[in-house]
């Protein structure tokens, strides 16, 4: 499992970083954290707006910080 | 025994093993932990050792920076700021991003996108951490350069907080202008930007687009009621006293507190009709808020301080969106009154409050940019370019700068040129443009904020 934290480093963003790893590490799931904090790189994911969660490729939340529940739900 | 016996046994060991392999035992010193503090420290004792307490210049710019902020405190928090957070909060979880970025996205009408572009900062670029990205998305993935151009100039000018408080403590004349000419000039600027690097513009990837989904869906008009009834609010309670009695202003000032109460009731009605806010704990924040407005009339701070209180066990004791409102007024609150502090402190300590004198003398303020020369707007939109504001603290500093003499021409010049521009922001707009669009895109925001401070002077007389 593939995920990506998009933002530019934000307290948002940060938050959002620390959820994420925290759901995955609640999940048991084996997986990967990424942090992307280059503009160009998110706009990329065609993204409008962050902090945003991309898992294994797909754009599951843009611009707000996603519930711990929401996340478990997505790498489940 | 046996043990003290073996330890020194074992020492023993290491200690020839250590004669044997390395010359030198490493330090337990660990300096890259110890040079950071060890300079704060060292800085600090500098600071005080040579503290000029015997100089009048120097303490009576103390007093300056100490009676600004109070300034401040009594007469721009409570009234004008705490609201603007609860708007600013409200525009972020209600107006819907996504419905404003369908006229930014690859297909949208090239007019339209423009002006869209240049006029949804106001609602889009609320926190500065997302107008990089947004920027960088309308460009490569949405309506292209000139747009995203636009959108990045004019978003940090005409953000609500922004607007709210250069109207409220620079005077409605700068406010406006401010706001007129960030959103003319975005256009221009990313028209030039367009025509300049028209053949490097590459053909849009066809990638969907991922849209910040709505926390919730309620129909215009609500929204639009809801916003204004808070901006009313805003304005009946910050109404200033005019100049000459008589006529509408005058009338307006008298009743200002019941139309301040009466904008508060109705928005309570709103939030208890469209918000699941419940009508027995509405009914208990007015009685809550008549109780010191009819015992301590002279003090209107009293109640609208009640009514604030009341206002946030609404939003805190309902559950749903009135929750993610209070939390994103919250944020913005968290982020933005530390460092407003901080400009306003340091805005008292080098310029002094309107009238008085900070560290720095006001001649040398009045005779670099004082009237309204192109050498002053010119000399404002540099600096102001360069210059790093954090959020809403090129306010402070503007009103120390306008007070030492500063004239109204360069003063918006600065403000034309500054919170879209500062050298680290520089550096990030180059890794994202490259480095001959970033010099291109800030020669012209100079260029354009010489000369709009060079009409704008002109026609304020100075």
């Amino acid at each position: 499992m593939d995920i990506k934290v998009l933002g530019p480093g934000c307290a948002k963003c940060e938050q959002t970083e620390k959820i994420v790893k925290e759901a995955l590490a609640e999940s048991g799931v084996a997986g990967t954290v990424d942090k992307v904090t280059d503009v160009m790189e998110i706009a990329g994911y065609g993204v409008f707006g962050t902090p945003a969660v991309v898992v294994d490729g797909e754009v599951k939340c843009v611009g707000k910080i996603p519930k711990k529940a929401d996340v478990l739900g997505w790498i489940r | 025994m046996g043990e003290t016996l073996s330890i020194s046994a074992s020492n023993e060991r290491v200690d020839e093993s250590i004669r044997e392999t390395e010359p030198e035992e490493p330090s337990i010193i660990d300096w890259k932990e110890i040079w950071k503090p060890l300079i704060w420290i060292v800085g600090g004792f500098l600071l005080f050792f040579f503290l000029p307490v015997n100089s009048t210049r120097f303490t009576g710019a103390v007093i300056e920076s100490l009676a600004l902020a109070k300034w401040y405190a009594q007469e721009h928090v409570l009234l004008c700021l705490v609201p603007a957070f609860f708007i600013a909060g409200g525009v972020g979880v209600f107006v819907s991003q996504g419905s404003v970025m369908k006229y930014l996205g690859a297909g949208a009408s090239k007019v339209l996108s423009y002006g869209v572009a240049s006029v949804s900062g106001s609602v889009l670029a609320v926190c500065s951490c997302t107008v990089l990205p947004l920027f960088a998305g309308i460009w490569k993935r949405g309506a292209g350069l000139g747009p995203a151009i636009a959108f990045l100039y004019s978003g940090p000018a005409i953000n609500v907080l922004a607007i709210i408080l250069t109207a409220r403590i620079l005077g409605p004349d700068i406010g406006a202008a401010r706001a007129v000419g960030a959103i003319l000039f975005s256009v221009v600027i990313g028209l030039f930007m367009h025509l300049m690097f028209r053949k490097e513009e590459e053909a849009k990837a066809a990638a969907a687009m991922h849209m910040p989904a709505p926390e919730v869906e309620r129909p215009l008009w609500q929204t639009t009621l809801l916003f204004a009834t808070m901006v009313g609010l805003l304005v009946s309670a910050t109404w200033g006293r005019p100049e000459h009695a008589g006529g509408l202003w005058s009338a307006v000032f008298a009743a200002k507190w019941l139309l301040t109460g009466g904008f508060a009731l109705l928005l309570g009605i709103l939030m208890v009709r469209w918000m699941r806010v419940k009508v027995y704990k509405l009914v208990l924040a007015t009685a809550a808020v008549l109780v010191p407005a009819l015992m301590v009339p002279q003090y209107p701070l009293i109640a609208f301080s009640v009514g604030l209180i009341a206002f946030t066990s609404l939003l805190t004791t309902t559950r749903g969106e009135t929750e993610s409102w209070f939390t994103a007024s919250w944020d913005f609150a968290k982020q933005i009154m530390p460092l407003l502090l901080a400009g306003v402190l340091v805005a008292g300590l080098l310029l002094g409050r309107p009238g008085s004198e900070g560290l720095i003398p006001s001649g040398w303020i009045s005779s670099l940019v004082g009237g309204n020369s192109l050498w002053a707007n010119l000399f404002a939109s540099v600096v102001g370019a360069f210059m790093y504001f954090a959020t809403l603290t090129e306010v402070p500093i503007l009103q120390g700068l306008i007070g030492a003499g500063m004239g109204k021409g360069p003063a918006l010049a600065l403000l034309l040129a500054g919170p879209a521009l500062s050298l680290p922001n520089m550096l990030v707009i180059r890794s994202v443009l490259g480095t001959k669009k970033t010099l291109a895109f800030v020669v012209l925001v100079v260029v354009m904020a010489t000369a709009s401070g060079l009409i704008f002077g002109g026609l304020m007389g100075g």
